[in-house]
């Protein structure tokens, strides 16, 4: 879960990150009063998850409390890049003498963690990595030994801080690592981290991705969760503890298993190429492949309005195919006593541990559900371009 | 012959009286995996009754992984702990000194597989403790007909020459089926995690070493750069035919499918990238999983 620059900024705080003051306002009229409160010069900053807010004029100075007000009335409800701002932080305006860079991620690559820190900060750190590697220190760190003051002081020197700064940049450094494992976080990165005109070391920006395996350690997570950015299917999805992305398309899908599903939605891409439709989510119903879940899947997908066809892809492993035919009955009937009978057209691709059996069970089903309800095809290529074909209207 | 994992494999499984555990134990032994034991502190001295499931299956539950292996005579161990105790449970089973470890458990903290593949290396550095880590959140390995340690289906497939290396479960055991004529020598499961043990280039590299694999099948999906990886290490020192499938060209940038490694960030870790790695190896890449079936099959019937 990546988290806005305000969330970043709290959980800084909570472990003693310097940063300077402010707090999260969802009208003009909190902003004006944060503004009041915090006295002076003041950075309205637009609260999306991407990058380039400044360039997008959601980064606003404001002069005073009014000001403040005037500017956060002008960003919220802003489009930057898709993404509609709901909430400004107002922080305290701040001079800069220096930018920096400071990060801890997790390094997939080498199954360990990795500090980065750079002394040109505040610039794209894809872009430096890329322009002037060197000025971009990399070191790793073991998981087990973690970040002591020696190690900090390493990124540090690595990196070539100053001697002025230097000390205040060890401590920052010791403080997001605690960030970093305290939080559960596969990222913290503060860019630019500022030394001020008289010499403080301050935390501008801040940028934290929470790993969601860890969940269950930080029920005070829960808090970040943007319920109002979330697509709403997302959240019934999620409600309902279902794998479910939305996308933009007109074929739904369900499928067990992550990779499969993953698959199945490339390969009704490819089918639906010629015919002009797409897939129109990711849904991992797992292993099990349970009536009930089965059932809330098709509700989710059948509630969404773009979906004209579904097809559902199983490969009866663990769950046997017939299991899996029973499952797909049963939500017939569970929908229709919902008051949500399926009108839209199913194809189902039935393989492996049972599969014949399965496929018994759905083709008695299929003459007695509304007509043109559920087709079977028996391989996974050819069900996606029937669905494909059923989603356009042929 | 196969990989990692053969007929004379004694296996114990971690977590052996939970429901995931019992419920697998059960599905290994009738497959005619040498299941010997069980491990669970709270649980030791009990004796549990799988003898529906295999003649003399009584299988004693120990309260550590090197009692187990000490009592049984025991190589690998599966492991089906809950999340929480995965971390403990796996340095456990490298203090003893398992030889293969296999990871079931799905949801693990990152922190917590980073800490333990950590502390497996180091054990590994400091006192020879070798242990081979499959895993996390993964379907475990199979070699057909011999043994079975996870939780893929053993009915699919039997022996044969293809080897199969994969990230996602359900597509192992899709191209299982598609290629059943055929059979398998062994199929790996590496997992979706963004951390994990046993890579793509490990199973590839032990392939390479196996005389009864004449081919392998590599399964990757989106996230990280393992396949582009795996892609030069097949170049570099892989003579057996490779056919190859990634999942995900539809994924969307940013979002997590299923798999909490799936996931495309920026620019990196897009199925594009990978094919492109893989064929410019040499590799035959399939567009779907059923086309890649088919690569597999002319490299056997010469098509």
């Amino acid at each position: 879960m990546d988290l806005m620059e305000y969330q970043a900024k709290e959980l800084f705080a909570a472990h003693e990150v310097p940063v300077l003051p402010g707090s999260v306002a969802e009208t003009a009229e909190q902003a004006r009063r944060t503004a009041e409160t915090i006295g002076g010069q003041v950075v309205v900053k637009a609260q999306v998850k991407t990058g380039g807010r400044g360039k997008a004029g959601g980064v606003k100075l404001a002069e005073d409390p009014a000001e403040a007000g005037a500017k956060a009335e002008a960003i919220l409800g802003m489009d930057i890049k898709g993404h509609t701002v709901h909430r400004v932080l107002v922080t305290q305006a701040s001079d800069i003498a220096e930018e920096y860079y400071v990060s801890f991620l997790l390094d997939r690559t080498n199954r360990t963690f990795l500090a980065m820190a750079s002394v040109e900060g505040g610039v794209e750190i894809e872009q430096l990595a890329v322009e002037r590697p060197e000025a971009l220190a990399r070191i790793p760190i073991d998981p087990l030994a973690g970040v002591d003051a020696a190690k900090a002081a390493e990124i540090a020197e690595a990196a070539g801080f100053g001697p002025d700064v230097r000390d205040q940049v060890v401590g920052v450094l010791q403080q997001l690592w605690t960030v970093f494992t305290a939080e559960d976080a596969t990222l913290v990165e503060v860019n630019p981290l500022v030394k001020t005109p008289d010499g403080r070391v301050v935390a501008l920006d801040g940028k934290v991705s929470l790993d969601e395996n860890a969940g269950y350690r930080h029920e005070d997570h829960a808090r970040f969760e943007d319920s109002a950015a979330a697509d709403p299917l997302e959240a019934r999805a999620k409600e309902k503890d279902l794998n479910y992305v939305k996308l933009s398309g007109e074929v739904g899908i369900i499928g067990n298993g992550a990779g499969l599903v993953m698959s199945t939605l490339d390969v009704v891409a490819y089918a639906g190429e010629e015919l002009g439709v797409k897939p129109a989510n990711f849904l991992d119903i797992g292993g099990g492949a349970s009536a009930e879940v089965m059932a809330n899947g098709l509700e989710i997908i059948l509630s969404d309005a773009e979906v004209t066809s579904v097809f559902v892809n199983v490969f009866g492993g663990i769950t046997a195919c017939d299991a899996v035919a029973n499952g797909i009955v049963h939500a017939f009937e569970l929908l229709k006593s919902r008051g949500d009978e399926v009108t839209k057209p199913l194809v189902v691709r039935l393989d492996g541990n049972n599969a014949e059996e399965g496929r018994r069970i759905l083709q008695e089903f299929a003459a007695t559900a509304p007509p043109g309800t559920l087709e079977q095809v028996d391989t996974m290529d050819g069900a996606a371009r029937r669905a494909a074909e059923l989603a356009a209207g042929k | 012959m196969a990989i990692f994992l053969d007929q004379n494999s004694k296996v114990i499984v971690q977590g052996i009286t939970g429901a995931e555990g019992t419920k697998h134990t059960q599905r290994m032994l009738r497959s005619g995996t040498n299941v010997v034991g069980g491990v669970n502190a709270r649980k030791a001295g009990q004796e549990l009754d799988f003898t529906e499931f295999a003649p003399d299956a009584v299988l004693s539950v120990f309260g550590s992984v090197s009692e187990a292996m000490e009592k049984t005579g025991a190589s690998v161990s599966v492991v089906f702990v809950p999340p929480k105790f995965t971390k403990e449970a796996v340095n456990e089973a490298v203090d003893a000194g398992i030889e293969l470890l296999v990871v079931i458990t799905e949801g693990i903290p990152v922190h917590d597989t980073a800490q333990f593949w950590a502390y497996a290396q180091d054990a590994a550095a400091k006192r020879g403790n070798t242990t081979r880590i499959v895993g996390p959140n993964c379907p475990g390995v199979i070699s057909p007909g011999q043994s079975n340690a996870g939780i893929i289906p053993a009915d699919i497939t039997g022996g044969g020459p293809i080897g199969l290396v994969s990230k996602s479960g359900t597509l192992t055991y899709q191209m299982m089926y598609e290629l059943r004529d055929i059979g398998f020598s062994t199929c790996v499961g590496i997992g979706g995690d963004p951390v994990i043990g046993t890579t793509h280039i490990d199973a590839l590299e032990a392939f390479e070493a196996d005389p009864d694999t004449r081919g392998i099948v590599m399964i990757g999906e989106i996230g990280g750069d393992a396949e582009e990886r795996a892609a030069a290490y097949i170049k570099e020192h892989v003579t057996k035919p490779v056919v190859g499938y990634v999942a995900g060209f539809t994924a969307p940038e940013g979002k997590t499918m299923g798999h909490a490694g799936a996931i495309v960030s920026g620019s990196s870790g897009t199925a594009l990238a990978k094919k492109e790695a893989l064929e410019a190896a040499g590799v035959r890449v399939g567009k779907t999983p059923s086309e890649t079936a088919r690569l597999m099959r002319e490299v056997f019937q010469g098509g």
